[in-house]
């Protein structure tokens, strides 16, 4: 068979000669190592995004009081340890940016796309190794020029992570020139990396599954990575040409936003929020999915209804195509759309919901393992829920007129994306972490670590919808300004402290990650007892992944099964009623 | 920290009001049915030894269940907002009677233009108080917002009223103050270094009181 000679090409071809460390670590072509890249990339990236959220907190909680070691910065960022509001503006801006951009999506994406997509399908690598490359290179610089933006004149773009013209097209108005420039391009040259990575996911979701790997006996992970490689092919271009547009207004004189000579802000507004929103669901699919491997694993069952989960979440990605508008239902647009912005995004609670007690059955009557990536990802649907009904308020018109670009939506998104889809990167990188690297992660630390997060990251977040109801406008530099936000300077307080305790738990983490690379148990082939493809291989697999094109005789999910005497069994594992796929036709 | 909104002034406040509260129950309902269904599960389904965990694939009634319920409830929410985001925002809500203002938004304050003694605005005598919007209780106020560099947006918490300003856009809104006293004015929307300080104070005044302060602005403005 042709497959079979083609996968075992790349293992026999480590064996003929061994490739030297550049062409091994830092110029791979393998996906895993390619993953790994990603993946400490993407920390890097989340301890800025992290810092320039400690300062902004700062800021909120004590306007009056210098920065600890705010005397570092330079005068142009924070005389005397003061943050000045244009440089607080760029922290806002970018703290968005870095965690959009360059934490979460690459996480969520980068990492796993590369290191599940070929492992869990059964293929020796990607459809196109070389592109998989080129996607890392090019997110590298584009990441680089991106930081680079703090040290321009002028300052980094201070309009807020959504761009809004006039505000970011004309120098004029914020003083940002160069800043401003370079945000459009680094988003634009990354932009590329994710049109590379995600045409790789498809091609090789679609081409290269193991012999017996149909569609529904897809993991739910790889699903929702593949539906999420779609949204990004469609999302990405719309950001890229925008940012181009808005480059250009700023360069050579075009006029796409520019009011007095023709342009509309306004259609910024929808160029940008037609890519945000799909982007929304880029942020939380993956997240959805790989948290359903891990719950159905922890509870020792088959995910509870596996083909709604698979409508759900085409359901939710095609949904997400028709929401843009309820991002601007304040703005001026049209009032009728309103109507049919609502009530579209209303129905995104459909498949949320059925997301949701699917989770919720899958444990219902299990015999839950208490492992430190099923807590994660119990936390995650704990979250997820809760960003997900506050999403109601803002969905209904008439609340959102009150609560929109208030610190209500500040605490929705962090629900969604910190409580949600970070939590599930938690999950996801314990859980994987054996097959990456080769060892077990501290369960100790790692239960230390989520406990500890749990509780300042619901200190820090779950207050926020409280200022929101009480009208404290987002993006505000010193809301001591306000009679009416007064009041509410002790819970500012309050949030700020219990955000710097948030980033200082994760220190755990930070020592469990490292340490456990270099002295952490050996890990066996597959310390979670689970069925996936990427288990029945060694712990890291080598070059190529699979001895021999694997056979798939089942599903992703046959936990407990009454075929066999233990609770899991694995997809490659064949039983005398198994029949070949090659025989079966299939 | 408090689930309870601030306490408001003008007419349509209580309806959006009462849907926050209609939404804040449905979503509390289903808030605690989830997390304490989560603990009851980890609790009661917590691996012990001689148990197996059930082989359950699924159940196409539990499924149609928790599909309807969110898609009645979602509905019914929707068709709830539609009136009162209709009253507020939709294309005819500016009552008639309304007295229109137009306000020139700019980094970072708001210009109050007002009619003056013809009773017009647009013409000759009219006249502009900066971050202060005079108006009578229970009579609408309608305002053009015209946005001359970025996009603003004029927020009034106790009113329960926001709308962005967008420049090259004449937008309208409108509001009836239900209440006597003096409310802030923010602007809601990032629009450079001193957004944090763009704040405005609207001054409801009783009838009486409004007549006299008119009347009091007029004269002042013709003596200049």
């Amino acid at each position: 068979m042709a497959t079979s000679a083609v996968s075992l090409e790349p293992a026999a071809h480590t064996e003929a000669h061994e490739l030297s460390f550049l062409r091994k670590y830092i110029f791979s072509t393998d996906h895993k190592i390619i993953g790994v890249q990603f993946l400490l990339m993407s920390w890097v990236f989340l301890v800025f995004g992290g810092l320039m959220a400690m300062m902004i907190r700062w800021q909120l909680g004590f306007p009056d009081r210098a920065l600890p070691g705010g005397q570092l910065l330079p005068e142009t960022m924070a005389p005397g340890g003061i943050l000045l509001p244009e440089f607080y503006n760029s922290l806002v801006t970018m703290h968005g940016t870095i965690m959009v951009f360059f934490a979460i999506m690459p996480l969520l994406v980068g990492v796993f796309g590369n290191f599940l997509i070929p492992l869990k399908i059964g293929a020796p690598d990607m459809a196109f190794p070389r592109l998989n490359m080129a996607s890392f290179w090019i997110a590298v610089p584009a990441g680089i020029l991106m930081m680079a933006g703090f040290f321009v004149e002028g300052g980094h773009s201070g309009a807020g992570w959504t761009q809004y013209a006039p505000l970011s097209s004309d120098p004029q108005w914020t003083g940002v020139s160069a800043g401003q420039q370079i945000w459009l391009l680094s988003i634009a040259i990354l932009g590329l990396a994710s049109i590379l990575g995600a045409t790789n996911y498809i091609t090789t979701v679609v081409n290269l599954r193991a012999p017996g790997m149909t569609w529904f006996r897809l993991p739910l992970s790889i699903w929702a990575l593949f539906i999420t490689a779609i949204l990004v092919l469609l999302a990405i271009p719309i950001l890229s040409g925008a940012a181009i547009m808005l480059f250009f207004d700023q360069t050579i004189g075009t006029h796409f936003f520019d009011w007095t000579d023709g342009g509309q802000p306004i259609l910024w507004q929808h160029l940008f929020w037609y890519f945000g929103h799909p982007e929304v669901y880029i942020l939380i699919l993956p997240a959805m999915g790989m948290v359903s491997d891990i719950i159905a694993n922890g509870s020792r069952k088959p995910v509870f209804g596996y083909h709604s989960m698979v409508f759900a979440i085409i359901g939710i990605a095609f949904l997400g195509w028709i929401v843009w508008g309820h991002h601007m239902f304040q703005s001026g647009m049209n009032p009728t759309l309103g109507m049919t912005f609502m009530i579209s995004t209303l129905l995104i609670a459909v498949p949320s919901a059925i997301k949701t007690f699917n989770w919720m059955g899958t444990m219902w009557r299990g015999s839950i393992r208490f492992h430190v990536p099923m807590l994660h990802a119990v936390g995650f649907v704990a979250m997820f829920v809760i960003g997900g009904l506050s999403g109601v308020f803002m969905a209904t018109t008439p609340v959102d007129i009150y609560i929109h670009d208030t610190y209500f939506i500040v605490a929705h998104i962090h629900y969604v994306l910190f409580g949600g889809s970070l939590f599930a990167i938690f999950a996801a990188v314990t859980y994987w972490y054996p097959k990456m690297f080769g060892r077990m992660m501290n369960p100790t630390l790692g239960m230390v670590h989520f406990w500890l997060t749990f509780i300042f990251y619901n200190l820090t977040f779950f207050p926020m919808h409280n200022l929101g109801v009480y009208g404290h406008m987002r993006r505000i530099y010193d809301p001591s300004q306000y009679e009416f936000l007064q009041p509410l300077a002790p819970l500012n307080k309050f949030i700020t402290i219990s955000a710097l305790l948030l980033m200082l738990v994760q220190l755990p983490f930070v020592v469990n990650f490292v340490m456990s690379w270099f002295k952490g148990e050996k890990a066996s082939d597959n310390p979670w007892e689970a069925n996936g493809l990427e288990w029945s291989v060694p712990s890291p697999p080598p070059h190529g992944n699979f001895a021999e094109v694997p056979t798939v005789y089942r599903g992703p999910y046959e936990y407990s099964s009454p075929l066999v005497e233990e609770d899991f069994l694995p997809q490659t594992r064949k039983l005398s009623s198994d029949v070949d796929p090659a025989a079966a036709g299939a | 920290m408090s689930w309870i909104l601030p306490s408001s002034a003008s007419t349509f406040a209580g309806d959006i009001d009462f849907l926050y509260y209609v939404i804040l129950v449905i979503t509390g309902i289903a808030f605690v049915v989830v997390e304490a269904g989560l603990v009851l599960f980890m609790i009661k389904y917590r691996a012990r030894p001689g148990r197996k965990a059930q082989y359950i694939e699924g159940s196409t009634k539990a499924e149609v269940i928790w599909t309807a319920i969110p898609a009645v409830t979602v509905v019914i929410i929707g068709l709830m907002s539609g009136g009162v985001w209709n009253t507020v925002k939709g294309r005819n809500s500016i009552p008639d009677n309304a007295i229109p203002h137009r306000v020139d938004v700019r980094q970072f304050e708001w210009d109050f233009v007002y009619r003056g003694a013809d009773g017009q605005l647009g013409t000759g005598d009219d006249f502009t108080v900066r971050n202060q919007l005079h108006i009578p209780v229970n009579q609408p106020v309608a305002l053009q917002l015209n946005a001359e560099d970025v996009i603003h947006s004029f927020f009034v918490p106790a009113f329960r009223v926001k709308q962005d300003a967008v420049p090259g856009m004449a937008i309208n809104t409108w509001f009836e103050a239900t209440e006597v006293g003096e409310y802030e004015i923010a602007c809601a929307e990032l629009c450079g270094l001193g957004h944090y300080r763009m704040r405005a104070m609207v001054t409801v005044h009783s009838a009486e009181d409004y007549q006299q302060w008119l009347a009091d602005r007029i004269a002042a403005a013709e003596e200049e």
